[in-house]
């Protein structure tokens, strides 16, 4: 593990630049303050309990120096930490907008062609993104480690953020603002394809992410929507506990839920969860899962439906 | 520096008289600052406790011992009780009760009845809290609208318990700031005043003009729940940075309220174990008036991410760097104290001498928080997290725990075991930066904070700051254990056990009723230690 994520953005360097300078001043200024603590509290350490110390109330020349000094090099550092800053908020005219909500607890992204995925953004390497963002409901926050930007989202305002992703890959996306019970799990990844697999992404073929396929028998789509839209974070299909409960052998079963009742798992059971998740919390889990209301099409509600029922 | 005698037959400590309703009911400055003592002291271990529960849940990155709503609720606890319960009050009131008086030269302070007022307000918010427990918030600490305004959970009565608290710390600045201008004895000119007082002077002050706006702050959250009146949630027509505006207005001078006092204290300390005279009194006293001046100008650097405009981004990092200033010069002036001094290494002095090394951390790694760009990446991190309890636990605690161990021979007219002391120095210095040096790292690594569960990557380093709780932990409980054996079974201490030059040393341990059988007349600063040479310096 390195003291710092890698370097995957254009504003990571520097970042990173502004990280480094006052690492370094504050590890000189903190090695010199215990080295002269250290120093002072063993050399002048009592020996005699008479002994004689000197009279000194102060210096003025010594006040003059150590007020001076520090405040020049703060300011040096306050314009470092503000050019850089600006430059992280002042997005490039030819940048990809791409639209970013945030809800309890998911991040849904919406891209110019209509392609909509969840909780995995995918940005085309070296090509500046600017991320319109907004939040459903209560404050969340945005943010990549790897490329060294976060931004609050705010409900009924649109905030924007940018960068230009450097490195192929999978970066993490945090919510950095506390936003409720499911806070630590609004988790989300950012795929930086090279430009030839961007290509083929943003045009739909099989198998690159996001787009619906409609060919596929229901239980197939449902595994894809399965493993596309995040189910997979929380739901397992070989009986483990995750977050939520499995889904292996839930149809049909009965389940007990967190108030104390009993329901059987049918179809309307399982629609139900996915689009009103905390009318039917099940016994000894948390009531975290987001709404896929307005996220999965009926056709979609159906495929999961049908690939849940294959796992017996 | 003070001429006065005591007749020693009429001595009574202000101890001496027993009963519940002696305690509830008196107007005496020290037995208020007991009362304080003894209240914020229990919040603190409280608060400590949830804290370790916290950490016992991080050992690893699954949910395992509690639910993530169960954490969450944890950590708002442990937010508002340290804060708002122990920090605030802490320092402030229960050793500014104590001391102000007594190193003025006062019997007590300007209005005794407002201030016992001031601690049964205390009271009255705990109660309230403690009522909210029944099905206490998930919000943090910091109440950000719009989920405090939604969550269902008892945010009303928490806020309202906070919102309670608020007019004890009101009053009791109002009562310190009058004393001060108005009770000091003769001669007691203000650059003569310990330093102690300069910073409890500086902290009234922020009471007084702070507290009211998170007072109406919550009171508008209150509103705004049980109302429906939109002022924070966008849904009704508010606006949530608002809150946030108003809250850290509040706030962040509070974390002044919260640290000055302990600067005072280590500038007490270190000067008798020294035995030197405080080096730039002057550059020290008006450092403490500055910071809390310009503490009303920085509050939207906790707010760099939230929004807010590139301009006031900048002008708010510019101040807040402003603020490192007059903080660097304390320290600077608390080390040339220790220049060709007598030093000795009390269990006192090592609290002021942990200070001032973990305080530095706090103090630098507040620069980065302060520059923009490294900010953007750090903040709501690890980074904050460890931040703040270096500057919190670093300074304030380590402050709190030296005044402890400095005054209690004054103040109980007992001694603890010294050795033990020292032991349980040890481990709390050992286990503090266990606990919170790691956190440094994984919030450069992008740990963001408040978190339930984490991703494995982080566990390393999330379970050895988990291990260094329970040292931490530990070392509390030594300490705690010590002092409290001390009042128990201690051997009696004598009125001046350090050859202290500061009034409340010249009376006895502990102090009779009203403090002073004649008002003493001061003829010199408290910090006249050491050979003075033949031309006055």
């Amino acid at each position: 593990m390195t003291w710092i994520p890698e370097v995957a953005s254009n504003l990571a360097g520097k970042v990173d630049g502004v990280l480094l300078t006052i690492t370094l001043l504050s590890l000189f200024f903190f090695v010199l303050i215990t080295v002269i603590l250290v120093v002072f509290a063993v050399k002048y350490r009592r020996k005699r309990d008479d002994e004689e110390t000197p009279y000194i109330t102060g210096s003025e020349p010594l006040e003059i120096i150590w007020t001076v000094i520090p405040s020049i090099l703060l300011i040096a550092l306050f314009v470092y930490g503000f050019v850089v800053y600006k430059e992280m908020r002042t997005p490039p005219a030819d940048s990809v907008d791409i639209t970013v909500t945030g809800k309890q607890w998911l991040w849904t992204f919406d891209y110019y062609n209509g392609k909509k995925t969840l909780n995995e953004l995918y940005v085309e390497q070296n090509r500046p993104v600017r991320l319109v963002m907004m939040s459903d409901d209560v404050l969340h926050s945005f943010f990549v480690p790897g490329f060294r930007v976060k931004q609050d989202v705010l409900p009924g305002r649109y905030v924007q953020l940018w960068f230009t992703p450097t490195k192929i890959g999978t970066f993490d996306i945090f919510c950095a603002e506390y936003c409720g019970t499911g806070h630590s799990v609004m988790l989300g990844k950012v795929n930086v394809l090279s430009p030839e697999a961007y290509d083929i992404w943003e045009n739909g073929l099989p198998g690159e992410g996001g787009g619906a396929v409609a060919s596929l028998p229901p239980a197939e789509l449902g595994e894809k929507i399965y493993k596309e839209k995040g189910c997979n974070a929380c739901h397992s299909v070989d009986g483990s506990t995750l977050v939520g409960p499995s889904f292996k052998g839930v149809f049909g079963h009965t389940v007990e839920l967190a108030d104390g009742s009993n329901v059987d798992a049918d179809e309307n059971y399982l629609r139900q969860s996915i689009l009103e998740p905390q009318s039917q919390v099940v016994k000894g889990f948390q009531p975290v899962m987001p709404s896929f209301k307005g996220i999965l099409s009926d056709d979609e509600v159906t495929a999961v439906i049908a690939y849940i029922k294959t796992l017996k | 520096m003070a001429n006065h005698t005591i007749a020693h037959d009429v001595y009574v400590p202000f101890l001496e008289k027993k009963g519940f309703l002696s305690w509830i009911l008196t107007t005496d400055h020290k037995r208020i600052g007991i009362l304080y003592l003894v209240s914020t002291s229990l919040f603190f271990l409280v608060a400590g406790i949830i804290a370790l529960l916290m950490r016992f849940e991080l050992l690893t990155p699954a949910s395992d011992f509690v639910d993530p709503h169960t954490y969450n609720v944890l950590f708002t606890l442990h937010g508002s009780i340290m804060v708002f319960f122990f920090i605030v009050p802490g320092l402030a009131a229960s050793f500014g009760n104590f001391l102000i008086p007594l190193m003025i030269g006062a019997r007590d302070v300007a209005f005794p009845k407002l201030n016992i007022a001031s601690y049964w307000i205390y009271l009255l918010g705990t109660a309230i809290l403690l009522m909210a427990l029944l099905k206490p918030a998930d919000t943090g600490w910091t109440f950000y609208t719009p989920y405090s305004a939604t969550t269902n959970t008892d945010v009303v009565l928490m806020t309202f318990g906070v919102f309670v608290l608020g007019f004890s710390s009101i009053l009791t600045g109002l009562n310190f700031i009058v004393t001060t201008h108005k009770m000091r004895a003769p001669g007691m000119t203000w650059h003569r005043l310990p330093l102690f007082i300069w910073a409890s002077y500086a902290t009234a002050v922020l009471q007084l003009l702070a507290t009211p706006v998170v007072g109406i702050t919550l009171l508008l959250l209150i509103t705004e729940r049980t109302l429906g009146v939109g002022f924070f949630d966008p849904a009704k027509g508010g606006d949530p940075i608002l809150f946030q505006n108003f809250f850290w207005f509040y706030s962040h001078p509070a974390v002044y309220i919260m640290i000055i006092p302990a600067m005072g204290v280590i500038s007490e300390i270190i000067p008798v174990f020294s035995r030197k005279p405080i080096f730039g009194y002057k550059a020290i006293a008006y450092s403490s008036l500055g910071i809390a001046a310009i503490s009303f100008l920085v509050w939207a650097h906790h707010m760099f991410t939230s929004g807010i405009s590139e301009t006031a981004a900048m002008i708010f990092s510019f101040l807040t760097f402003l603020v490192a200033i007059p903080t660097a010069i304390k320290v600077f002036n608390w080390i040339a104290t220790l220049y060709k001094g007598s030093i000795q290494l009390h269990s006192a002095m090592l609290y002021a001498l942990g200070f001032i090394f973990l305080f530095t951390i706090g103090g630098l790694t507040g620069v980065f928080l302060g520059a923009l760009a490294a900010d953007i990446h750090l903040h709501d991190t690890y980074f904050v997290v460890a931040h703040m309890h270096y500057v919190m636990i670093g300074g304030t605690v380590m402050g709190f725990f030296g005044a402890l161990h400095f005054w209690y021979p004054k103040w109980f007219g007992k001694m603890f075991n010294e050795t033990v002391a020292k032991i349980a120095w040890f481990f709390i210095f050992v286990g503090f930066n266990v606990t919170f040096f790691p956190q440094f790292f994984l919030g450069i690594q992008g740990m963001p904070r408040r978190y339930a569960t984490y991703p494995a990557e982080f566990e390393s380093l999330m379970s050895l700051s988990t291990y260094g709780s329970w040292i931490l932990g530990f070392g509390i409980l030594i300490m705690v254990i010590n002092l409290i054996s001390g009042l128990i079974n201690g051997p009696k201490a004598p009125a001046n056990p350090y050859n202290s030059l500061s009034l409340e040393w010249q009376i006895p341990s502990p102090p009779p009723h009203e403090n002073f059988e004649e008002i003493p007349q001061v003829t010199d600063w408290t910090y006249g230690y050491g050979k003075k040479k033949e031309l006055e310096v």
